[in-house]
């Protein structure tokens, strides 16, 4: 029974043959995987405290000592990157996880209802489309004080309109489908009709959607660190580190490279990760 | 062609309306009051400047008093007064600022648009080739690489490094010296780094949708048909399917605004350019609530504006949305 009211069965061997011919979702699947793994380890594998102060070690370059060199106060760079990485991570997931709970509960409620809400709904979604949405996320930065909180919040509360869109389109598409035909007249409720058969079914494209999300947060926090806006001093992130290498420059390349490196490879992880199962769950796209 | 612009602009309204509703709603989102509430303490607000905000919001009305007070002020592009210590109205400093941000976001543009669809089309022509396989890896870094970083680096090479392009500013600092042509030059060279740090985002996401759409096309009945009937490869793939490709880029290049529109900020304040994004990032530091409030209604309505003219576009060249099947 249940099996029959996926459109898509997780277990299927198509599944796993789509995996086979995806290498670069592999690969995606394991940046993702080492950078979470080493941003949890950060405690036990960062070489040094990354708010530790050594005024002898200003702007080292990179040595065996300081693997990544050291800043303009003489912390390790290396440190503060493990650490950057819990921040940007939780940044991410929990921004991607309030932009999901908005977008799929507005975009269901379009879907389902259709008609007036539908119309209603889509019509709030197109007019916060039409803000830039950095200059949305840092006019209300301006108005409350910058703290990680508050980003995830504002990424999370300016990032759910895609996902909406996708939803309600999704539900309109599985609406005229029998086995949803089939559990209306049997009498479910509207909530058990949307919960039971037709959110699952739109699982795959909703996935896709927060892997692609978290990227997106993961860029968003660090452009917000870099311009001083986002995870502030001394507590360490991607973008902040960054901002210091645009100070220096002239002085200290390796405070611009690695930081950014590092944004670099996580945020292709979740895309190359994303699109991959994009292809797994929608196989016509690829043929 | 002239109904369906009429159609469209009316159907703007609407949208307007709601973009304006919610900035307003945006000014009374700090905690308890209106956004002067907790700033009698912070000594970048002087109280002077909490009176002026009052007078201008009219705070000591009913909200929908306030609100309409607003529009009608909105209506005649009165944005208020700069909390800075100039007091300029927002709508001058905004349009002073103006051309850097509209020539490096067209620039960019054009970019975008000059080198993603050669390489959506070559991607999909030789689709699984090697050539296409390089080029979409290098379009999936080109996609994830934050721009400012890819600035950062840009400036430190060719910049620091090599000298070949100035990293900051918008003039050299003998422009009053040079001869007219010498100017547009200097102005040239202070704007590649910027559009090419602006467009990188937007030239692998348009790449990437051209290759996907060239490759439906492709797949199109009425391509297999010409096919059959004998017409030669080249004029199918680049006559026939391209055309056809193309038009939805329109679309997403009238959706890419806000983006680009957004992204100024990073770019203008990494090349310290004296443009909108740096002036709302100033506002924002200084809390000038009523430059930040102007620009976030004018980046909207201009998003807006560049909608319609996607649209009015995708219209001129499609008779089927013209003539609307609805």
């Amino acid at each position: 029974m249940r099996g029959q009211t996926r459109v898509f069965d997780m277990g299927s061997p198509d599944m796993w043959q789509a995996i086979k011919t995806q290498p670069l979702m592999f690969v995606g699947a394991a940046i993702v995987c080492v950078v979470a793994i080493l941003a949890v380890l950060a405690p036990w594998i960062a070489p040094y405290d990354p708010t530790e102060i050594n005024v002898k070690d200003i702007l080292m370059p990179p040595s065996w000592q300081h693997w990544c060199g050291t800043d303009t106060l003489g912390r390790d760079v290396f440190s503060r990157m493990l650490y950057g990485a819990q921040i940007s991570l939780s940044v991410g997931f929990v921004a991607v996880g309030l932009s999901m709970a908005i977008g799929v509960a507005l975009g269901a409620w379009a879907g389902y209802a259709g008609g007036r809400v539908d119309m209603l709904i889509m019509r709030s979604t197109d007019m916060v489309l039409c803000f830039p949405t950095f200059f949305l996320i840092l006019a209300v930065i301006a108005f409350l004080e910058p703290s990680i909180w508050n980003i995830m919040i504002v990424i999370g509360l300016t990032s759910w309109m895609g996902v909406t869109r996708l939803v309600r389109a999704e539900f309109l598409s599985l609406r005229e489908r029998e086995f949803i035909l089939a559990a209306k007249s049997l009498g479910a409720s509207p909530l058990r009709m949307i919960w039971k058969y037709l959110l699952p079914n739109a699982m795959g494209p909703i996935m896709v959607s927060a892997v692609l999300g978290v990227a997106g947060a993961v860029l968003v926090e660090s452009g917000l660190s870099f311009l001083g806006l986002g995870v502030q001093p001394p507590d360490p992130s991607w973008g902040n580190i960054l901002t210091e290498g645009k100070d220096n420059i002239q002085l200290a390349w390796w405070l611009s490279l690695y930081p950014g490196l590092a944004i670099l490879i996580t945020v292709l992880g979740y895309n190359l990760l994303g699109e991959g199962l994009r292809d797994v769950f929608d196989p016509k796209l690829k043929s | 062609m002239r109904r369906y612009a009429l159609k469209r602009l009316i159907g703007m309204l609407p949208l307007l309306l709601g973009i304006t509703m919610i900035s307003f709603a945006m000014m009374h989102l700090a905690p308890g009051e209106p956004a002067v509430t907790g700033q009698e303490f912070n000594p970048k607000v002087s109280s002077q400047d909490i009176e002026r905000l009052r007078a201008y919001y009219g705070l000591d009305k009913p909200l929908y008093e306030q609100y309409w007070h607003w529009l009608k002020r909105l209506a005649v592009l009165d944005f208020g007064e700069s909390f800075s210590n100039d007091h300029r109205p927002v709508l001058d400093k905004v349009m002073e600022r103006l051309p850097v941000t509209l020539w490096i976001n067209i620039l960019a543009m054009i970019l975008i648009l000059s080198v993603a669809i050669p390489i959506g089309v070559v991607s999909a022509v030789k689709q699984d080739s090697w050539l296409d396989r390089i080029l979409t890896v290098v379009v999936f870094i080109a996609f994830a690489i934050p721009s400012f970083w890819l600035g950062l680096l840009l400036m430190m090479s060719l910049g620091v490094n090599l000298h070949w392009l100035p990293i900051s500013g918008i003039h050299d600092y003998s422009w009053q010296q040079m001869g007219f042509w010498q100017q547009q030059w200097d102005f040239l060279k202070h704007l590649i780094l910027p559009v090419f740090v602006s467009a990188i985002g937007g030239l692998a996401g348009m790449s990437r949708f051209m290759r996907t759409g060239m490759l439906e096309v492709i797949r199109a009945d009425y391509i297999t048909t010409a096919r059959a009937m004998g017409v030669p490869e080249h004029s199918i793939r680049y006559r026939l399917a391209l055309k056809n490709a193309i038009l939805p880029v329109v679309t997403l290049l009238g959706l890419s605004i806000p983006g680009l529109i957004g992204g100024s900020v990073i770019v203008e304040y990494l090349f310290s350019l004296p443009g909108m994004g740096r002036l709302f990032y100033e506002a924002i530091l200084a809390r000038d609530y009523t430059v930040v409030m102007g620009i976030t209604v004018m980046g909207a309505v201009l998003t807006l504006i560049g909608n319609l003219i996607a649209d009015l576009a995708y219209a001129w060249a499609d008779p089927r949305i013209r003539h609307g099947q609805s």
